[in-house]
C-alpha cells in the first residue's frame, strides 16, 4: 500500500506553476458535533520539515466537516512517539483522538514516517503505521496519514490523496487566457496541464487517473483531446463540424461517451479507442448532451430537452432504451453519480436560481445542496462523501464543496481569475 | 416575414444542413491559438500577451460596412428576433454577390450548464445559418461554431450583461 503512494507520485512529473490562481481553503460550515482530534507535530529529529505534515493532516480532516483539529498552541504536550503520550493531557482538553508520529531519513535517503492513531478515552492504540517517500512527497505522506486516520475513525475511505482538475480563465495583457490545471484535493501543488488563448472546457479523468480528456478550441473550433499527466503527450480525438464536447471515459477505459452535432443536432456517441470508431447512441431532434457513465459501464445518464425542458435521462447502451429520471423542476442538467450509482447530483433551477441538487435514485428524494446562485459543474469525490462545484463569489468564478448530506461546506477561493469546471479524480 | 411562415422552410434548411454537416477532415491545426502544454517550462505564469484593446471577443455592436454583425436572442431561445432580419438579408445579398467563407459564432449567457449552453449557442448559430440559406446563400460558405458561455461579451452577472451575451456573431 505504501508503494502505491510512491508509484503515483513518481508518475506525476508536472511542472509546478507559480501562484497563478492558487487555491486556498475556507471552511464555511461543518457538522454540529465534530469529532475532536489532535495531531501532535510530526517532525524529523525534533526539527520542522519542509512541509508541516500535522497541519496538512489537520486541515484535511477539518475539510471533511466531520472533524475539529486542535490548534497546536492549545496542546499541553507534543509527543513524538507513543511512549511520550500522557493520556491525561488529552483527556482534560476533551480530545477524542490523537495522532503522534515522527519522520526519519533511511539509509537509502528516503523519508520514513511512523505514525499512530490513539483513542484517548479508551487509552487504545488503533494502529501504528509507516509511510515512506522522497523529500518531494511530504504532502503525499500527509494525505496518506489523513486517509488512514479518516478511514479508521469513520469507516469511509479517505479521498485526501486524490486530485482535482479544473479550468481557470484570467485576463492577461488585455485578453482571456485559459488554463487546464491539476491540483491536490486540497488545492495545493497546482500544476499546469494546458494553456491556451482559446477556451478550454469539460475536463474528465480517465478511470486510472493518468489522463484527462477535455475540449479545447485551439484549432478555431471545439475539439476533444486526451492528454497524459506524466508526460503531457496528447492526442486530438475529434474534429467534426459542430459540437465536439462533453467527453466521459467509460469505467473500463476502453471507450468514451461524447457529444457530436455533425448530423444536425447534438447527439451522444460512443468512441472506441481501439478501433477509433464512433457509434451514434441517440437519435432525437432535441439537445442530447452531458453523458456520464453508470459504474457498470452499461448505461449512460445524460441531459436532454426532448421533453420540452432540460431533464436527466438514462440510456441503456445495448437496448437503446431511454428512461427519464428527473421530474422535479424545469431545469435539471449535467448529471453526475456517486460511485455506488445511488445518488444523482445535477444542476437544478429553482425559482430562477441555479443550485446543485441531489436525487436519491432509489427513494426519488430531491434535495438542494447549495445556497449560492449560478452553481454548476458538480463532481462527486470518489468516496461519495463530498461533491465539488463551481459558483460565483464577488462576480468571480470559484470552486466550492459540500458534503453529500449538505452538513459541511468549504470554499476554494483563488487569488486571481475565474476557476471553473472542477473534476474530482478517481482514487 | 413572420417566423411562423418560416417554419417549413427552416425544416428544409435543417435537412440541407444534414447533407453538408458530415465533414470529418483531419485536423489542419496550426498552433496559432497559442497553446502551450505543461512540458514547456517557459510558462511561469507571467503574462506576455500583446495589447489588443479589450481582448474579449466582440463588442456588443460590431459593424461591417454599416451592417450589424451581432444578433441577439431571448433567454433560452434560438429564434431570430424580427429586428435582426433586415440586416441578415443584407448579409445574405452580399454573400450571394461575393461568396466568402463565414463563421457564425453562437453564444449563450452564463446561466445553465456549460455543455448545454454549447448546444444552445449552436442552435442560435444554426438559426442564422438557416435564414441565410433560405435567402439563397451557398450553405458550404457557412460554418456554425458555438462558444457556449465561454466567450461572454460582457462579464457581469446581470440581466443587461446576459442579454449582450446571448448572441450570434457573423465573422
Amino acid at each position: 500500500m505504501l508503494k502505491r503512494v510512491c508509484r503515483i507520485v513518481c508518475l506525476i512529473m508536472l511542472m509546478p506553476v507559480s501562484a497563478l490562481a492558487e487555491l486556498s481553503i475556507e471552511i464555511t460550515s461543518g457538522v454540529d458535533n465534530p469529532t475532536s482530534i489532535a495531531i501532535s507535530p510530526i517532525m524529523m529529529k525534533g526539527a520542522p520539515l519542509a512541509e508541516d505534515i500535522s497541519a496538512i493532516v489537520g486541515a484535511d480532516l477539518e475539510r471533511s466537516g466531520l472533524f475539529s483539529a486542535m490548534p497546536r498552541a492549545n496542546m499541553l504536550s507534543n509527543p513524538r512517539a507513543l511512549s511520550e503520550v500522557y493520556y491525561r493531557d488529552w483527556r482534560i482538553v476533551g480530545m477524542q483522538y490523537l495522532v503522534v508520529g515522527s519522520v526519519v531519513r533511511q539509509a537509502d535517503g528516503q523519508l520514513s514516517a511512523t505514525f499512530s492513531l490513539v483513542e484517548v478515552a479508551g487509552e487504545r492504540v488503533l494502529f501504528t503505521h509507516v509511510a515512506k517517500g522522497r523529500d518531494s512527497q511530504l504532502r503525499d505522506i500527509a494525505h496518506y496519514i489523513s486517509d488512514k486516520v479518516f478511514y479508521t475513525i469513520t469507516g469511509i475511505k479517505g479521498a485526501f490523496s486524490t486530485r482535482l482538475a479544473y479550468v481557470t480563465a484570467t485576463k492577461e495583457g488585455g485578453r482571456q487566457v485559459f488554463r487546464l490545471m491539476v491540483s491536490d484535493a486540497d488545492g495545493a501543488r497546482e500544476r499546469l496541464m494546458l494553456k491556451s488563448k482559446e477556451p478550454i472546457m469539460s475536463p474528465a479523468w480517465s478511470p486510472d487517473g493518468k489522463e484527462l480528456a477535455y475540449v479545447s478550441f485551439e484549432t478555431g473550433r471545439p475539439a476533444i483531446f486526451r492528454q497524459r499527466l506524466d508526460n503531457a503527450k496528447r492526442e486530438q480525438l475529434t474534429n467534426f463540424k459542430g459540437l465536439n464536447g462533453a467527453p466521459a471515459w467509460s469505467p473500463d477505459g476502453q471507450s468514451m461517451a461524447l457529444v457530436l452535432s455533425k448530423d444536425g443536432n447534438p447527439e451522444l456517441y460512443l468512441y472506441r479507442f481501439a478501433t477509433k470508431t464512433f457509434t451514434r447512441l441517440t437519435r432525437h431532434f432535441s439537445i442530447d448532451t452531458e453523458p456520464n457513465w453508470m459504474s457498470d459501464g452499461k448505461s449512460l445518464i445524460f441531459t436532454s430537452d426532448r421533453g420540452g425542458s432540460p431533464q436527466i435521462y438514462k440510456l441503456d447502451i445495448t437496448s437503446r432504451k431511454i428512461e427519464r429520471l428527473t421530474f422535479n423542476g424545469s431545469y435539471n442538467a449535467r448529471p453526475r453519480l456517486s460511485a455506488d450509482d445511488r445518488t444523482l447530483v445535477m444542476v437544478h433551477r429553482s425559482q430562477g436560481i441555479f443550485h446543485i441538487a441531489s436525487q436519491d435514485l432509489v427513494t426519488g428524494d430531491v434535495r438542494i445542496l447549495t445556497r449560492t446562485r449560478l452553481d454548476e459543474s458538480p463532481t462527486v469525490a470518489p468516496n461519495g462523501a463530498m461533491l465539488m462545484y463551481a459558483t460565483k463569489r464577488n462576480n468571480k468564478g470559484v470552486l466550492a464543496a459540500v458534503s453529500i448530506d449538505a452538513g459541511s461546506r468549504f470554499l476554494l477561493p483563488s487569488r486571481q481569475g475565474d476557476v471553473r469546471e472542477p473534476a474530482w479524480s478517481p482514487f | 416575414m413572420k417566423l411562423e411562415t418560416l417554419k417549413p422552410l427552416l425544416a428544409c434548411a435543417i435537412l440541407s444542413s444534414f447533407l453538408v454537416g458530415c465533414s470529418s477532415t483531419p485536423s489542419s491545426s496550426s498552433n496559432g491559438a497559442g497553446v502551450g502544454s505543461s512540458t514547456i517550462p517557459a510558462d511561469n505564469g507571467v503574462s506576455t500577451g500583446s495589447i489588443d484593446g479589450d481582448g474579449i471577443s466582440g463588442s456588443d455592436l460590431d459593424v461591417d460596412g454599416g451592417i450589424e454583425t451581432v444578433f441577439y436572442f431571448d433567454f433560452d431561445k434560438s429564434t431570430l428576433k424580427p429586428e435582426s432580419l433586415a440586416a441578415l438579408r443584407i448579409h445574405a445579398q452580399r454573400l450571394i454577390a461575393n461568396p466568402a467563407n463565414v463563421r457564425l459564432e453562437g453564444h449563450a449567457d452564463e446561466r445553465g450548464t456549460r455543455e448545454y449552453n454549447m448546444a444552445l449557442g449552436e442552435r442560435r448559430g444554426s438559426a442564422v445559418q438557416e435564414f441565410l440559406v433560405l435567402q439563397g446563400v451557398d450553405p458550404s460558405l457557412l460554418e456554425v461554431i458555438s462558444y457556449g458561455e465561454e466567450r461572454p461579451a460582457s462579464l457581469d452577472s446581470t440581466e443587461s450583461s446576459w442579454s449582450l451575451n446571448r448572441r450570434v456573431e457573423i465573422k
